[in-house]
């Protein structure tokens, strides 16, 4: 079975959440929306207090290229602007929403092909909305050009969805001299507990496959690989059937599943890259240098909805779970609604709860809040319990030499740490401690409990700073 | 409401350091009981001597440092265990106390503690031994003769060959019941110690391989030129305290290279050292050094064996 080198098991937690379908959540009555959810500049907003707001109406964009618009996740009205705790750890301009029945009928006419308004909730998989909405206009996947569909991911807001929320449509665009031949598709969810991306290939492999065409499209990419761990032998069938039967138009050849070993991080850009084409990303490079566009199962279906229904990015899967949770689900979530509402669509957290953490138990990030909002990089809210140890005593380096043993970018993180800690920041690039992907592979094998990622991490930004 | 935070990864592996001192010692402990029943209670008592002397020592200089006592990570009572496992059983007290605590000061706390120190400090306290008390480390006793009244001076198999030409025979030298160090002697014990600690990935598998690989191989050549002069190869590895040195010493974690290429010049290095000096220097033992040098280079091992990160390999 396909792989990359060194890497962990650790224990994958996923049971509790991978049968259970995905619900819709209930629409909040209050939502915050930050205007910096992604990956490059930040969004100013473009609405103001009291103003009324329909569902999915842009709220906030930016000029800069990489970056990605915010649309209003329900309708009601515009009650503050002003800077709120954001998920991960700082404070960031977010836009508040109040429910209310908003009577709009103005005309969404800068987004995308629908020309309707997002007045209604929409369902995530509502195949049958196309007719019922009429939209004319909408055009077939022969029809649509290349430049048209970076137009729709551009206007939908979409970003990967897989955590790292990097504007899609900046993948999507690679620069002239780069030739992109492949697209892979990353159904991985290497992190333990998040069931998201599982869920989403069972239900909605149609919509996957017609986002990786789409993508492919956009950067003329003849292969799409999807690659599935091991650990979803169902989603592995699901998918192979929904290309067997992939509809007439748009019939595409080089698409295939391919299974890869469950293996943390086996869904790391350059991991999944290494494992399924044997191309190795240079130091310092990225995924398009290799001729490859990386995409999360999640965000095809975030462009096959925008394509389809002109819907822009304003809910998201959410896997629910941990030991803290009375009740684990895998739920649908307008952005902007709050930890503590999803928790208590989940039956509320349970006394054991110690710790709550946004995305999985290996690169998510706590949380001391409950009041911060879902954002469009919330792939999981896992509440860990008392069983999960919170504070370890920690020891010297005993130079065991487990983190280089297990580092997937074959780094010596033990080294990158200590030259962090004394400061050594240009050493530290020397040795090519840029290429550090954080997955935390290292701290976890760590005997001494040494925050080898928090050194490596602060190494970064001070290499970033001097430069 | 406000909760806890604390940095990613969330998750980790239940192992930690007193953890892996803690498996050390246990793998340790059917050679130091075969110790104790061939060398009787002096050897208990050295044993217990020495890893009280290597805690207290520990806390006096994490005193004196004005550091964290560190004396629950376990590395302490191991390092007098190993040291206690190393010396003669007919050892005085009042050396086996010095060793020790030249072994944890000179050896560990000057070079700053756990994970910072350059050579092994139980052989740094065996050498320091070695140095200073050359007679009394090398007075062995019979194996059993604890249990008759009077001592029996007697010779390691290594001095029987290297002195006089004598065979001593596997039987008895995986058993155990030759003289020698008060731990060393049993080679089947400090094997199953020793694959115990592979199982649970305490140690890395090649530094053994490669350490006794390269021992077998060298005094195989020897052997097979001159018969007569030299000792076979399973002699070699069953003789002496290279199975204590293999599994337990120069597997330190701390002294021993990163990478698995840093790990293969290292073993094979020292198991040439081996070779070299039992067969044609002036002692019939060359274990203690053979690790002690090669932990002098273990930084240039290291910097030459540097892994090649990701991406800057050429394909």
């Amino acid at each position: 079975m396909k792989t990359f080198s060194q890497g962990i098991h650790p224990p994958y937690s996923k049971k509790e959440t991978e049968d259970k379908p995905i619900v819709e959540a209930s629409v909040p009555s209050r939502v915050i929306i930050p205007l910096h959810q992604h990956t490059g500049a930040s969004c100013d907003p473009l609405v103001k207090v009291g103003d009324e707001v329909y569902e999915g109406q842009l709220i906030g964009n930016s000029d800069k290229f990489i970056s990605a618009s915010v649309h209003a996740s329900i309708s009601g009205k515009v009650t503050k602007i002003n800077t709120y705790p954001h998920p991960c750890g700082v404070d960031v301009l977010s836009v508040v929403i109040e429910r209310q029945t908003v009577q709009c009928l103005r005309s969404n006419a800068s987004f995308g092909p629908s020309k309707e308004p997002f007045s209604r909730t929409r369902s995530h998989r509502g195949e049958e909305q196309r007719s019922a909405r009429g939209v004319a206009n909408v055009k077939s996947f022969s029809e649509v050009a290349p430049e048209e569909i970076r137009k729709i991911v551009r206007e939908a807001g979409i970003v990967g969805l897989g955590g790292a929320a990097f504007p899609t449509a900046v993948k999507l665009s690679p620069p002239k001299d780069k030739k992109i031949d492949t697209i892979i598709i990353n159904g991985c969810e290497c992190e333990p507990y998040i069931t998201a991306d599982h869920r989403i290939m069972l239900e909605s492999g149609k919509d996957i496959i017609l986002g990786a065409k789409l993508a492919a499209k956009a950067v003329g990419a003849t292969r799409i690989i999807i690659g599935v761990e091991d650990n979803k032998r169902d989603a592995i069938k699901k998918l192979k059937l929904e290309i067997r039967t992939q509809p007439e138009e748009g019939m595409y050849d080089g698409l295939e599943v391919v299974v890869l070993e469950t293996k943390y991080p086996q869904g790391a850009e350059k991991m999944l890259i290494k494992a399924l084409i044997n191309r190795e990303v240079p130091s310092r490079g990225l995924p398009l240098d290799v001729g490859i566009v990386v995409l999360n199962v999640g965000t095809c279906v975030a462009i096959a909805q925008a394509f389809k229904f002109g819907t822009p990015l304003i809910k998201r899967i959410v896997t629910v779970t941990g030991p803290g949770i009375a009740e684990p689900k895998n739920l649908c979530v307008r952005i902007g609604t709050s930890f503590s509402d999803v928790i208590a669509q989940c039956g509320g957290m349970i006394d054991a709860a110690t710790r709550i953490i946004m995305g999985g138990p290996m690169m998510g990030v706590s949380q001391s809040l409950l009041d911060v909002p879902v954002v469009k990089a919330t792939s999981a809210i896992l509440v860990l319990g008392k069983n999960d140890k919170l504070v370890d005593d920690s020891f010297p380096c005993i130079k065991c030499a487990r983190c280089i043993e297990h580092c997937p970018m074959y780094l010596m993180p033990t080294r990158l740490a200590a030259l962090s800690e004394n400061s050594k920041f240009m050493e530290f690039d020397r040795l090519n401690g840029a290429d550090c992907i954080e997955c935390g592979a290292c701290a976890y094998v760590c005997p001494s409990r040494i925050p080898i990622v928090q050194w490596i991490k602060l190494a970064k930004f001070k290499v970033r700073q001097i430069k | 409401m406000s909760y806890l935070i604390s940095p990613a990864p969330h998750l980790k592996e239940k192992t930690n350091v007193p953890h892996l001192m803690r498996l050390v010692i246990l793998a340790l402990l059917p050679a130091a009981i075969a110790g104790v029943y061939f060398f009787g209670f002096r050897a208990l008592f050295l044993i217990i001597t020495c890893m009280i002397t290597a805690v207290a020592s520990e806390f006096v200089m994490n005193k004196l440092m004005k550091r964290e006592v560190t004396i629950r990570d376990g590395s302490a009572a191991l390092t007098g265990l190993l040291l206690a496992l190393c010396i003669s059983p007919s050892l005085p007290f009042y050396a086996a106390i010095l060793g020790t605590i030249f072994a944890i000061v000179v050896g560990k706390q000057i070079f700053g503690g756990l994970g910072y120190n350059i050579f092994n400090p139980a052989l740094i306290g065996r050498a320091f031994l070695a140095a200073a008390f050359p007679v009394a480390m090398t007075s062995w006793v019979a194996p059993g003769a604890w249990r008759s009244l009077e001592a029996i001076s007697s010779a390691t198999p290594l001095g029987l060959m290297k002195f006089g030409g004598e065979m001593t025979s596997y039987s008895e030298l995986l058993i155990g019941n030759v003289s020698g160090c008060i731990g060393e002697t049993s080679a089947l014990l400090l094997l199953l110690g020793g694959l115990f600690l592979v199982w649970k990935k305490v140690i890395n598998w090649r530094i053994p391989v490669s350490y006794l690989g390269s021992v077998a191989v060298l005094s195989g050549i020897f052997w097979l030129i001159n018969p007569a002069e030299y000792p076979d190869p399973i002699f070699a590895l069953l003789s002496g305290g290279l199975m204590l040195g293999a599994w337990f010493m120069l597997t330190d974690l701390v002294t021993s290279p990163f990478t698995s290429k840093g790990i293969w010049i290292f073993g094979i290095c020292a198991g040439i050292l081996v070779v070299v000096i039992r067969l044609f220097s002036g002692l019939p033992e060359g274990v203690m050094y053979s690790i002690l040098i090669m932990n002098a280079f273990v930084p240039l091992i290291d910097r030459y064996t540097r892994p090649k990160v990701f991406g800057t390999r050429k394909k």
